[in-house]
C-alpha cells in the first residue's frame, strides 16, 4: 500500500484511533514531505502541528549525521528502508514462531506471564493490563492530573501541547530529534497541576499497547509549581522489535519548586538502533532526576539532559548501561547550569562483556553568570573480559570561578581474588559474576521501584550465564 | 564416620608459577578436633589454606587431599564449599554494592542446600549469631567488606562461619588485627561453630590459643610440617621462637 491510498482505505479520522485493530495502514518504506503530511492528516492534527512536522522533515533531510558516536554503526542505518508510520492491526502482528528462541527463553526465565510475553514479542498489540491503567488514571484524574497518550493529549489539550511542544527539544537540535518531530506517534502526555504530589510512580508499562511502543514516541511531561511526579517507562524483559530504528524524544518541564523523576529501563533486542533525545528544563528550586538503564540494542545513543534555568535548581542523572556481544552503549548525561546556586550530580556506570563496548559521554557547562554552582560527576566502568571495551568522553566547560566541581572516573575488572572469595561461599562462577555485576549496578537499582529492581537483578544473572567456560 | 579421618592431606606439593611452596604436607584432621597451624610469615600457611579451597592460581603437583574418603582436589571451589569446607580469609575481598544481609542469605542457601533454614529461621539464626559477635544490625545493610576495618572484616568472616556450619573450617589468621576484646568475642563465635567440625586454625601468635583450645599444634617451616604436638608446643614457640625447629630442619 502506498501512502496516497492509505486515507482512502481508512476514511477520515473521526473518533480517534481507539478501535483500529480491524484495519491496517502501513506506508511504504522511505520518507517524503507527502508522507509527513499524510501522517498528520490521518491523525486529523491542527495545522500548526502539520507545519512543525514538515519543517522538521526538511531539517532532517538537510542535517548531516552526527559526527561522533559510533559512526561505523550509525552509517549502517538505511533511512529509506524504514517504515515511518504504522498503525497496528491484526495483520501487522507477528507470529509467535517468529520471535527468536533466545528471547522466548529469557521471558520464561524471568517468569513473565504468557499474555505479556506475547505483547513484548510484538505478537499482540494490546496488553490486558489496560484495565489497571484505567484505574490508575481515575486516581490521577481526581487530583487533576492529565495522563494521556500523546495523540490524545494533542487532541484534548491542544493549548498546553502547543505551548510546550519542541520548547525543550527544538527539532533543529539534532538529526534524530528532527526525524522524531516529523513522524512522531504515541508516547505520553502528562500535566501535573500546581502543588499536586503524585505519590505512586506512574508507570507507562500499565498502558502498553502498540501505539505507545512506537518507533518514534514523543513524550511531554509538565510539572506545575510545587508539584511532583515519578514516571516509569520501559521494562527489563527483552523487547523484541523488527523495526530497527527507535528514535524517541522526551521533554520535561519542571516549574518552580517542582520535582520530576523519570525512570527508564530498556532492553531492546540487539538489532535495534536506540537513538533518543531526552531533555528537561528545571526552573527555580526545581529538581529533575533521570534514572536511565540501557540493556540490549545494537547501538544506543542517549544522554539525558537537564537545563538548570532557575536559581537553586537541582539535576541528577543516574545511568547504567550493559553492552554485550555486538552491542555499543554510548550513554551519559548533559547538564547546563544557567543560574546561580544550581547543583548537579551525574553517576554513570557501564558494564561491557563478550566484546561489547560501553562509552560514557558527558557534558557539563556552567555559565558566566551562574554563581556558586556545584557539579559532581562519577563514572565507573566494569569490564568483564579481554575482548570488551570501555571509554569515556567527559567534557566540562566552567565559565564561572565560584563553581565547585568534582569528577571521578574508574575502570575496573573483576579480580580472580574477588571471584575466588565468592566461590568459596558456594557460588559458582556465573553466580559469583552476577553478585559482582548486580553489586556494581546497585546504586542505580536501588532507585528503581521494587519489581523493576528484582527483574533487573534476574536479568543480569541471566546475562552472566552461558558464556563462562 | 566417627574414628575416621575427616580430612586427610597426604604428601601435598603445590607450586605457584615455577616456585614450589608446599613441599610435602601430611596432616589428618578428625571430626571435632581443633588443630593449630603455626609458622613464620612466608612459610606457606595461606598457600595451604587456599590450595584446600581450590584457588586456581596454585597447582597441585603431587599428593592427595580427601574429605571422608572423597578426593576433593578434582572439585571446583564452590563444590568444595557446598561439601562443607569453609575458609575464613586472611584478606577478605570487598564486593561493592553487595549487601551483607543479602550475601549471607544467598550463601547460606547455596552452601546448606536442602538443609538451609527458611526465611524466619534464617532471621533467628542470623540475629543470634550477630548478637554473639556483638555486631550491629546496620552491618547487614553495608556492602561486603567495602570500607570495613580489619576487625569488622574478621567478624564478618566468623559470622559466615557460624551461619554456613561447615564440617571443615580453615581459619587463616583470624586473630591478626584484633584487639583483645574483639579477639575474645570472635573466639566465642569460633568455639560455638566448630565443636562438631574439624577445624584448622592458622596463626603465628599463641594469643588466640588462650581462647580456643587446640587439641594439636603443628609447625610449618618452608612448606613442610616441621613438628607436631599438643598445646604445649604452642607455648614453647611463644617462649623460644622458631629457631630451634629451623635448626632441626636445616640439619
Ligand atoms: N600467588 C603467589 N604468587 C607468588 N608467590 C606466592 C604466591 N602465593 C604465595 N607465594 C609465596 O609463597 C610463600 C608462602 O606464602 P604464604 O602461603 O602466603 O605464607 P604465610 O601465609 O605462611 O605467610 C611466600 O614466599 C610467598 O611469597
Ligand atoms: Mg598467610
Amino acid at each position: 500500500m502506498t501512502s496516497s491510498d492509505a486515507r482512502d482505505v481508512v476514511g477520515d479520522y473521526e473518533a480517534g484511533w481507539h478501535d483500529p485493530e480491524t484495519s491496517t495502514i502501513r506506508f511504504d518504506a522511505g520518507l517524503s514531505e507527502k508522507i509527513v503530511r499524510d501522517i498528520s492528516g490521518l491523525k486529523n492534527e491542527p495545522e500548526w502541528m502539520t507545519e512543525v512536522r514538515v519543517k522538521a522533515y526538511h531539517h532532517f533531510i538537510n542535517q548531516p549525521m552526527p559526527s561522533w558516536g559510533n559512526l561505523e554503526i550509525l552509517d549502517n542505518i538505511d533511512f529509506e528502508a524504514i517504515t515511518y508510520f504504522l498503525r497496528s492491526g491484526d495483520k501487522t502482528e507477528k507470529d509467535w514462531d517468529d520471535v527468536p528462541e533466545d528471547i522466548k527463553r529469557t521471558f520464561n526465565r524471568l517468569g513473565i506471564p504468557e499474555a505479556e510475553q506475547k505483547w513484548l514479542g510484538g505478537v499482540t498489540a494490546q496488553y490486558e493490563s489496560e484495565a489497571v491503567y484505567h484505574s490508575i488514571r481515575e486516581d490521577l484524574e481526581e487530583q487533576g492530573v492529565i495522563f494521556l497518550d500523546m495523540d490524545s493529549g494533542l487532541r484534548e489539550h491542544e493549548d498546553i501541547v502547543k505551548k510546550y511542544f519542541c520548547s525543550v527539544v527544538p527539532f533543529q537540535d539534532n538529526k534524530f530529534s528532527a526525524l522524531n518531530t516529523a513522524v512522531w506517534s504515541g508516547g505520553s502526555f502528562i500535566y501535573v497541576p500546581k502543588g499536586v504530589k503524585v505519590e505512586m510512580p506512574v508507570q507507562a508499562y500499565f498502558r502498553i499497547n502498540a501505539k505507545n511502543m512506537g518507533q518514534f514516541e514523543r513524550t511531554l511531561i509538565i510539572a506545575d509549581e510545587g508539584s511532583s511526579i515519578h514516571y516509569v517507562e520501559g521494562c527489563t524483559a527483552p523487547t523484541y522489535s523488527t523495526e530497527s530504528l527507535h528514535s524517541a524524544v522526551v521533554e520535561l518541564i519542571a516549574h518552580k519548586g517542582a520535582h520530576i523523576r523519570y525512570s527508564t529501563v530498556q532492553n531492546w533486542s540487539n538489532n535495534v538502533y536506540n537513538l533518543v533525545t531526552k531533555r528537561a528544563v528545571a526552573n527555580e528550586n526545581a529538581t529533575v532526576e533521570w534514572v536511565d538503564g540501557n540493556i540490549g540494542s545494537k547501538l544506543t545513543m542517549k544522554y539525558p539532559a537537564v537545563i538548570l534555568k532557575g536559581t537553586g535548581a537541582h539535576a541528577e542523572v543516574i545511568s547504567v548501561a550493559y553492552a554485550g556481544n555486538g552491542q555499543h552503549q554510548d550513554a551519559g548525561a548533559k547538564v547546563h547550569h544557567l543560574a546561580s546556586n544550581t547543583t548537579s550530580k551525574i553517576l554513570s556506570k557501564s558494564i561491557s562483556k563478550d566484546g561489547g563496548r560501553g562509552s560514557y559521554r558527558g557534558m557539563v557547562t556552567v555559565g558566566k553568570k551562574a554563581e556558586n554552582c556545584k557539579v559532581n560527576v562519577v563514572c565507573d566502568a566494569l569490564i568483564l573480559d579481554e575482548e570488551s571495551q570501555s571509554d569515556t568522553y567527559p567534557t566540562m566547560e566552567i565559565s564561572n570561578p565560584t563553581c565547585r566541581s568534582e569528577h571521578e572516573a574508574s575502570v575496573s575488572k573483576v579480580s580472580d581474588e574477588q571471584l575466588f572469595y565468592l566461590m568459596s561461599r558456594g557460588h559458582n562462577e556465573e553466580e559469583a559474576m552476577a553478585l559482582i555485576v548486580n553489586g556494581f549496578f546497585e546504586p542505580f537499582t536501588r532507585e528503581l521501584p521494587m519489581e523493576y529492581a528484582v527483574e533487573l537483578n534476574k536479568l543480569m544473572a541471566l546475562e552472566m550465564e552461558g558464556s563462562i567456560g | 564416620m566417627s574414628g575416621k579421618g575427616v580430612l586427610e592431606i597426604v604428601n601435598l606439593h603445590a607450586k605457584v608459577g615455577d616456585e614450589e611452596i608446599l613441599k610435602g604436607i601430611d596432616l589428618t584432621l578428625k571430626k571435632g578436633e581443633l588443630h593449630a597451624l603455626m609458622g613464620r610469615n612466608g612459610s606457606g600457611k595461606s598457600t595451604l589454606a587456599k590450595v584446600l579451597m581450590g584457588h586456581p592460581e596454585y597447582e597441585v603437583t603431587d599428593g592427595s587431599v580427601t574429605l571422608d574418603g572423597e578426593d576433593i582436589l578434582e572439585l571446583e571451589t564452590w563444590e568444595r564449599a557446598r561439601l562443607g569446607i569453609f575458609l575464613s580469609f586472611q584478606y577478605p575481598q570487598s564486593v561493592p554494592g553487595l549487601q551483607v544481609g543479602n550475601f549471607l542469605r544467598k550463601s547460606v542457601s547455596t552452601v546448606r542446600g536442602d538443609d538451609a533454614p527458611k526465611a524466619r529461621d534464617f532471621r533467628r539464626e542470623l540475629n543470634s549469631a550477630m548478637e554473639k559477635l556483638s555486631v550491629d544490625k546496620k552491618f547487614l545493610g553495608r556492602y561486603v567488606n567495602d570500607g570495613f576495618s580489619g576487625g569488622e572484616k574478621k567478624r564478618l568472616e566468623i559470622l559466615q562461619l557460624m551461619l554456613l556450619k561447615p564440617q571443615l573450617a580453615i581459619l587463616d589468621e583470624t586473630d591478626s588485627g584484633l584487639d583483645i576484646d574483639a579477639l575474645r568475642t570472635v573466639a566465642t563465635g569460633i568455639n560455638a561453630s566448630v565443636s562438631d567440625a574439624a577445624c584448622l586454625i592458622i596463626t603465628h601468635y599463641q594469643r588466640i590459643l588462650d581462647y580456643v583450645n587446640p587439641d594439636y599444634v603443628h609447625v610449618i617451616i618452608d612448606g613442610k610440617i616441621a613438628s607436631s604436638g599438643g598445646p604445649e608446643l604452642a607455648r614453647k614457640l611463644e617462649e623460644s621462637g622458631y629457631e630451634w625447629l629451623e635448626e632441626g630442619v636445616n640439619e
